[in-house]
C-alpha cells in the first residue's frame, strides 16, 4: 500500500537505506518498477537527496529510513529542510505496534523525536488508512509554507499477507488545515501607495519567492518601478543575478550598497523573507528609517522580529501579481527623481566597495577566483550546491545566479555534508544540466561515503574543494573575536582526496596554480558521464567580507581585515 | 501580562504533545493548562494561560495556529471572559483548628468534601486569585496537600469557540 500510494502520487525516485521494520515495504519495491529507490550510504543523505530535489523543482522528494537509527540519521536532514521550509515526506519504519513503549530493538519515538523540525508528522494505526495519510503528507508538505511531513509506519502496517481496500484520493480536506489562497487586497491596496510614493525604496526577497514560483512576478514588478532588489541567502536566483538592478545578497555577509541601501532606505518591500538575525543585524538598529511591507504565506514569520507596518498575508505569487496590476492601473507613476537620485547613491557604494577582493597580497588562489570562475564556465547556468562555511558565502557571493532553483544550500541551519548528496540529488533528476557541489575540505568529509553512491548511480557531478586546510568561518571568527587562537579548527591529516575519489572509481584533480584553473575546470565539465572532484588549494587566510560588525546596524561592517564603514 | 488562551484541537494521539513541545521549543511559558475532549468527540478544549507581552502573545497564538492538528485559537483575555478553576486541599484540622478552617471555608464557599478526625479535604471553584487569597487566608502551616485543576475559561454573552 505505501508503494503504490506513492506510485499514485507520481513519485519517481525515493532515497533510502533498508532495515528490518521496512522489508515489507523493500519487498513491494522489489516487485515492480515505478518507483525507483535510490540506496544512499548514510540516512542523512537520503534526506538531503530528497530536499535537493525538492529545491530544485518545487515538488515533494521522498526518503524512506527504518525504525531506531536510521531515523535518528535522517533527523539533520529533516531539521535542515524543516529550516528551509522545503517540502518533503519522510517515511520511517518502526518496531510492530505491540512492541511500542518496551524498548524494542531498533525502537525510537521518530514521532517525539521529530516533532520540533517537522511540519506535521503521522503514525500509522490502521493499515486502510495508508493511502489517505500518504496524501496528507504530500498536501500537507506542498501546501502554504511548504516543510518536511514525517510518516512513522510499524511494521504490522505492511504485512504483505494481509490485504485491504486501496483508494488513492485525489484530495484531501482538512478542517484544521486551510492554507491562504490570496493576499488582502486593502492591504496590498495600500502597499502599492506606499510603493508608488517611495523614494528610497528596496526590495528584499527571500526563499518564499522561489518556493512560491514568484521570480518572473517580482522581476516585473522590479522592472515597472525601477527599485533596487536585494536577496537573502535563500532568495538567490529570485531576480537575475547580472540584472542592474540587482545590488547583492543582503546580511551578515551581503554586498556594500545591499546593506547600506537598506540602512538608508525609505521603504522596504520584504516578500518571502523572514527577517532573520543573519539578515537584520540588531533589530533595534535595523532600518531606522523605513517604513515595513512584509508579504509572507506564513502569518507568523511576520512581525516576529521586526514590526511590519503593513502585513499582508498570502501567496508571494498572487500578492505581487496584484500589485503589478495595480501599478499598471494607476495614473501616479513612481517618483522618477528621487529614484534617479537614490540610484545614484548606490552605484557610488557600488564603485566604492562592490564585491571587491585583494589578489596581490600572496600567491595562492583566492576562494573568490574559483567562484568566478565557475560562474564563467558554466555561464551562470548551472546548479550549484554547497556546503556550509566560507565557501558558501564565496559561492552566494560571486555566482551570478540568473535563474530560481539553482542554487541550493542549506541556509537556516548551515548543515556541513549538505552538499554533495544534494548535488547528487539533482543530477539524478537533472542529467543533462551542469551540477557543481562547491565545498571544503571540512564539508567534504561529513558526507564522503556517498562518493560511492554516486559510482552505482552513476552521477557524474562536479565537486569543487576549496581547500584551505582549516574549518575557514571558524577560523575567521577566531581571527576577528579570539586574537587567532585557532582552537580546532585546522586539521592535521587531511587525506589524499586524489586518490580517495580514485578508490571510489571517480576522477581526482589537484589544481594548485589560477594559471592552471580555467583549463581544468573546463575539461572537468567536459568529461560528462564522469564525477570528478577537484582540488583546489586556496589561500587559508582569506576572510569573507564584508561582514556585518556584531550588534551593529545594517551598515557597520568590516570590508577588509583593516577597513571598517 | 496573563492571558488566557483557548484552543480546539483534533482530538487526536500526540496533539497535546505538539501544544505543550511548541510552548517549550519556541521559550514561551506555561502557567497552567488544562484539557479535555468537548461535546464532539473528535475535538479537544484547551486552555493555557500564559505570561508575556502583547508581541510574546501575538506570536503564541500564531505558531499555535499554525500546528496541523489545531483548528481554532482564541486569547480569551482579548474580550470579557468568565474563568475557574478547582482547588482540592488537604488541611491538618484538629483541636481549635477545626471551627477555624470551618468558618474561613465557608467564607470562600469552599466544601468541605472529605473528613476524618484530623484531617479536612476542601473543595473550592473560583477564579485562580480567589484560590490563592483562600490559601494565604489559612497560614501555611495547616496545608498538607494542595492540587489545582488549572484555568478553564469561557468568553460572556454569545461569543463561542466553535467549529
Amino acid at each position: 500500500m505505501v508503494v503504490r500510494a506513492l506510485k499514485d502520487e507520481g513519485v519517481k525516485y525515493i532515497y533510502g537505506y533498508p532495515g528490518g521494520s521496512l522489508l515489507h515495504v523493500y519487498d513491494a519495491l522489489f516487485q515492480q518498477e515505478d518507483v525507483q529507490h535510490v540506496l544512499v550510504r548514510h540516512e542523512q543523505a537520503a534526506t538531503h537527496m530528497a530536499d535537493a530535489y525538492a529545491r530544485a523543482t518545487g515538488k515533494a522528494g521522498v526518503a524512506l529510513v527504518t525504525s531506531g537509527p536510521g531515523a535518528t540519521n535522517a533527523i539533520t536532514g529533516i531539521a535542515t529542510a524543516f529550516t528551509d521550509s522545503i517540502p518533503m515526506v519522510v517515511i520511517t519504519g518502526q518496531v510492530m505496534s505491540h512492541l511500542i513503549g518496551e524498548d524494542a530493538f531498533q525502537e525510537t519515538d521518530m514521532l517525539g523525536i521529530s516533532r520540533p523540525v517537522v511540519k506535521h508528522n503521522f503514525s500509522v494505526q490502521r493499515p486502510e488508512d495508508i493511502p489517505t495519510i500518504v496524501r496528507k503528507a504530500f498536501h500537507i508538505a506542498e501546501s502554504g509554507r511548504p516543510g518536511p511531513v514525517v510518516i512513522d509506519i510499524p511494521k504490522d502496517m505492511t504485512t504483505p499477507t494481509e490485504r485491504y481496500p486501496y483508494e488513492y484520493p485525489k484530495q484531501v480536506k482538512m478542517r484544521s488545515y486551510t492554507p491562504i489562497t490570496r493576499g488582502h487586497s486593502g492591504q496590498i491596496k495600500k502597499a502599492t501607495d506606499l510603493l508608488l510614493n517611495a523614494k528610497r525604496p528596496v526590495i528584499y526577497t527571500g526563499g518564499g519567492v522561489i518556493l512560491g514560483g514568484a521570480s518572473d512576478e517580482l522581476t516585473e514588478l522590479s522592472r515597472l518601478l525601477n527599485f533596487p532588489v536585494t536577496n537573502t541567502l535563500m532568495g538567490l536566483g529570485g531576480f537575475p543575478g547580472t540584472d542592474r538592478q540587482f545590488i547583492g545578497m543582503l546580511g551578515m555577509h551581503g554586498s556594500y550598497e545591499a546593506n547600506m541601501a537598506m540602512h538608508h532606505a525609505d521603504l522596504i518591500l520584504a516578500v518571502g523573507a523572514r527577517f532573520d538575525d543573519r539578515v537584520t543585524n540588531a533589530t533595534d538598529k535595523f532600518c531606522p528609517t523605513a517604513k515595513i511591507i512584509h508579504i509572507d504565506i506564513d502569518p507568523a514569520s511576520i512581525s516576529k522580529t521586526v514590526q511590519a507596518d503593513i502585513p499582508i498575508v498570502g501567496p508571494a505569487k498572487v500578492v505581487l501579481e496584484e500589485m503589478i496590476q495595480l501599478v499598471k492601473g494607476s495614473k501616479k507613476q513612481p517618483d522618477a527623481d528621487a529614484l534617479s537620485a537614490w540610484w545614484q547613491q548606490i552605484d557610488e557604494w557600488r564603485q566604492r566597495h562592490g564585491g571587491r577582493y585583494r589578489t596581490d597580497d600572496s600567491e595562492l588562489m583566492k576562494p573568490q577566483q574559483v567562484i568566478e570562475m565557475l560562474s564563467k564556465v558554466t555561464n551562470g547556468d548551472a546548479f550549484v550546491t554547497s556546503d556550509v562555511g566560507q565557501h558558501q558565502m564565496f559561492a552566494a557571493q560571486y555566482y551570478k545566479f540568473n535563474k530560481p532553483n539553482r542554487w541550493i544550500n542549506s541556509g537556516g541551519l548551515g548543515t556541513m555534508g549538505f552538499g554533495l548528496p544534494a548535488a547528487m540529488g539533482v543530477k539524478m533528476n537533472f542529467p543533462d544540466a551542469d551540477v557543481a557541489c562547491v565545498t571544503g575540505e571540512g564539508s567534504i568529509q561529513m558526507n564522503i561515503q556517498e562518493l560511492s553512491t554516486c559510482k552505482q548511480y552513476d552521477l557524474p557531478v562536479k565537486i569543487l574543494c576549496l581547500n584551505n586546510q582549516s574549518l575557514g568561518m571558524v577560523r575567521q571568527w577566531q581571527d576577528m573575536n579570539y586574537e587567532s587562537r585557532h582552537s580546532q579548527s585546522y586539521m592535521k591529516s587531511l587525506p589524499d582526496f586524489i586518490k580517495l575519489v580514485e578508490a571510489y572509481g571517480h576522477v581526482g584533480m589537484k589544481v594548485d596554480k589560477y594559471a592552471d584553473l580555467e583549463g581544468a575546470m573546463r575539461e572537468a565539465f567536459a568529461l560528462k558521464d564522469r564525477l570528478v572532484f577537484m582540488d583546489i588549494a586556496v589561500d587559508p587566510f582569506e576572510h569573507v567580507y564584508p561582514m556585518q560588525v556584531p550588534r551593529g546596524s545594517m551598515r557597520d561592517m568590516w570590508l577588509s581585515k583593516t577597513e571598517r564603514t | 501580562m496573563r492571558h488566557i488562551i483557548s484552543v480546539l484541537m483534533e482530538n487526536e494521539p500526540g496533539a497535546l504533545s505538539r501544544v505543550v513541545g511548541l510552548f517549550s521549543q519556541r521559550n514561551f511559558n506555561i502557567e497552567s493548562l488544562t484539557v479535555a475532549p468537548t461535546e464532539d468527540a473528535t475535538l479537544s478544549r484547551l486552555t493555557v494561560t500564559t505570561i508575556g507581552n502583547d508581541r510574546v502573545v501575538e506570536q503564541i497564538t500564531k505558531q499555535l495556529n499554525k500546528l496541523i492538528d489545531v483548528v481554532k485559537v482564541v486569547d480569551l483575555s482579548e474580550g470579557e471572559h468568565i474563568e475557574r478553576e478547582v482547588m482540592m486541599i488537604k488541611l491538618k484540622a484538629s483541636g481549635q483548628m477545626r471551627a477555624e478552617i470551618k468558618r474561613t471555608c465557608d467564607i470562600f464557599r469552599g466544601q468541605i468534601i472529605d473528613v476524618t478526625p484530623t484531617t479536612y479535604t476542601v473543595q473550592l471553584v473560583g477564579a485562580s486569585d480567589k484560590l490563592d487569597a483562600f490559601i494565604n487566608a489559612l497560614g501555611s502551616a495547616s496545608i498538607m496537600e494542595v492540587v489545582r485543576s488549572g484555568v478553564c475559561g469561557i468568553a460572556r454573552g454569545e461569543k463561542v469557540l466553535s467549529l
